[in-house]
């Protein structure tokens, strides 16, 4: 009866799995799934690239649109879908094919061999002022923030692990001579531009294959910065708001931790929060990155347990680890500085 | 059945939806409505899941000033109340991730929300029993997500 019980069972699950497995995947559903929020419902971009510009589907191949959801762009945002199966990748980008009537292009991988040295100087003519000396791209993510509208796209990181990975040469070479229109990226060709001097441009780009991602951060970053006052909660509070103030930021408000749960007289005044901000750190935070929303406003909250008060704040190194976004990183290590800065002089 | 087989299909269930479901660290979703009416479904859907708002915080003082062309950017603040004493009492270093939060702002005619998985609170702190905790208040952030993006 068990092993009828148990055979049953099994099949069920094993049916509830293969299901999964094998039904035909809805590219649809998975664009919007994974891709709609930062790209748009319609692939008209947003926090991400506008995907849908028929100069962008007429000349990226279906192997880089591929290989773009799969590998990302490490530190850019984009994240890596190495969860899908290939299946499920080809079926996204069937969807998004659909977008435009342009017809994949089909690239050699062959690579184009050009004079790096020669390409170096073009590029720092043609190519740097949009997409950065050492081909680190533009700043900021999407057009709500980051961006005025007038711009549709941010220049790509072509030193970027992930681009390098999924484009091949010929891409990009036809990139440069046909340009993309509806974006700032003009043809090199209408810019004077010879075949063999685009061919340089490809080569210099390609050797930025040298360049690596930043490396994970090994080890555990601890969640939370925690420190013990030794004062009492009444002082710890006053040299909290003086250090916050010190730091150049604005408190904008004290409340208890159970604000908004139980009625006023009922909180527990040994959890205190105390929100503060510095407007033109909010204002470059959104810039680099519309979802900083998540670790905003900045707050410290004070804990009083057993006649010790401790001061509590998230570490700002350990969020930004989960953005994919390395100017996000930077500023995330300033903030670590300050918040750090203000626990010490707060505690003392 | 006994404990056993039980113990065997859980398990076998917990493999299977690995590989669907990917602890992803932020979640995010666009909603198709504006941005009022966001705000309103999203309210609506938090406490359809048994959570009290306790606070929409406003996060766009100065930005059309200093050029954005958006300025419709709040956090959304919410919990449990008993929930969240009892743990930030036992486990302090929680507290700067609670109430639980939601970020929503305007993209154009859209709307789009993000927040961290609490799924992943247990790189913060790794505990058997607030890690069953975490799952469901995932569980709850992706099904308030998806209540808001299944909106037309």
């Amino acid at each position: 009866m068990r092993i009828k019980t148990g055979i049953h069972l099994a099949m069920v699950l094993l049916t509830l799995g293969s299901s999964n497995i094998s039904a035909a995947p809805n590219g649809e559903k998975l664009y919007k799934q994974h891709c709609a929020a930062c790209h748009g419902t319609d692939g008209k971009g947003g926090v991400g690239v506008p995907i849908a510009l028929p100069s962008f589907l007429d000349s990226v191949s279906d192997r880089y649109l591929h290989r773009t959801i799969r590998f990302g762009r490490p530190d850019r945002v984009m994240p890596a879908h190495q969860h899908m199966s290939d299946v499920q990748v080809d079926s996204i980008v069937k969807y998004v094919r659909k977008m435009s009537t342009a017809r994949a292009p089909v690239y050699d991988q062959k690579p184009v061999t050009g004079d790096i040295n020669n390409g170096k100087k073009l590029f720092a003519q043609y190519c740097a002022s949009c997409h950065g000396a050492n081909g680190e791209g533009g700043t900021g993510t999407g057009v709500t923030f980051s961006r005025p509208r007038n711009l549709p796209v941010i220049a790509p990181a072509l030193n970027n692990a992930g681009f390098l990975a999924a484009s091949s040469d010929a891409m990009i070479k036809r990139t440069l001579m046909n340009g993309r229109k509806g974006t700032p990226m003009n043809s090199f060709i209408k810019q004077g531009l010879k075949e063999d001097q685009i061919n340089n441009i490809v080569s210099y780009v390609r050797s930025f294959s040298g360049h690596k991602a930043k490396v994970a951060q090994t080890g555990i970053v601890p969640g939370s910065l925690v420190y013990e006052s030794s004062e009492n909660m009444k002082d710890t509070l006053a040299s909290l708001k003086k250090s916050i103030i010190g730091a150049n930021f604005k408190v904008i408000r004290v409340q208890t931790f159970e604000s908004g749960f139980v009625k006023k007289g009922k909180e527990d005044p040994k959890k205190i929060i105390v929100y503060f901000c510095n407007f033109n750190m909010l204002n470059r935070a959104l810039a680099i990155d519309p979802r900083v929303g998540l670790f905003l406003p900045c707050r410290v909250t004070l804990i009083e347990k057993n006649g010790i008060v401790k001061l509590i704040s998230i570490n700002p190194t350990a969020m930004s680890g989960k953005f994919n976004n390395s100017e996000l990183d930077k500023l995330c290590n300033e903030m670590k500085n300050l918040y750090e800065g203000i626990l010490e002089e707060a505690s003392l | 059945m006994n404990t056993r087989l039980i113990k065997l299909s859980g398990f076998i269930l917990a493999v299977i939806l690995s590989n669907i479901v990917v602890a992803q660290d932020v979640l995010m979703i666009r909603s198709s409505q504006s941005f009022p009416e966001t705000m309103t479904t999203l309210q609506n859907s938090i406490i359809d899941h048994k959570y009290v708002v306790s606070r929409v915080q406003r996060v766009d003082i100065g930005l059309t000033k200093a050029g954005y062309k958006t300025d419709l950017y709040r956090i959304v603040f919410f919990g449990k109340h008993a929930e969240i004493k009892r743990i930030t009492d036992k486990h302090p270093e929680l507290v700067p991730y609670l109430p639980l939060k939601i970020a929503i702002f305007s993209e154009k005619d859209e709307t789009i929300l993000t927040a961290l998985n609490p799924a992943n609170f247990s790189k913060i702190l790794d505990n058997p029993e607030l890690n069953i905790l975490y799952q469901r208040w995932a569980n709850d952030v992706r099904s308030i997500l998806d209540d808001v993006a299944s909106v037309e």
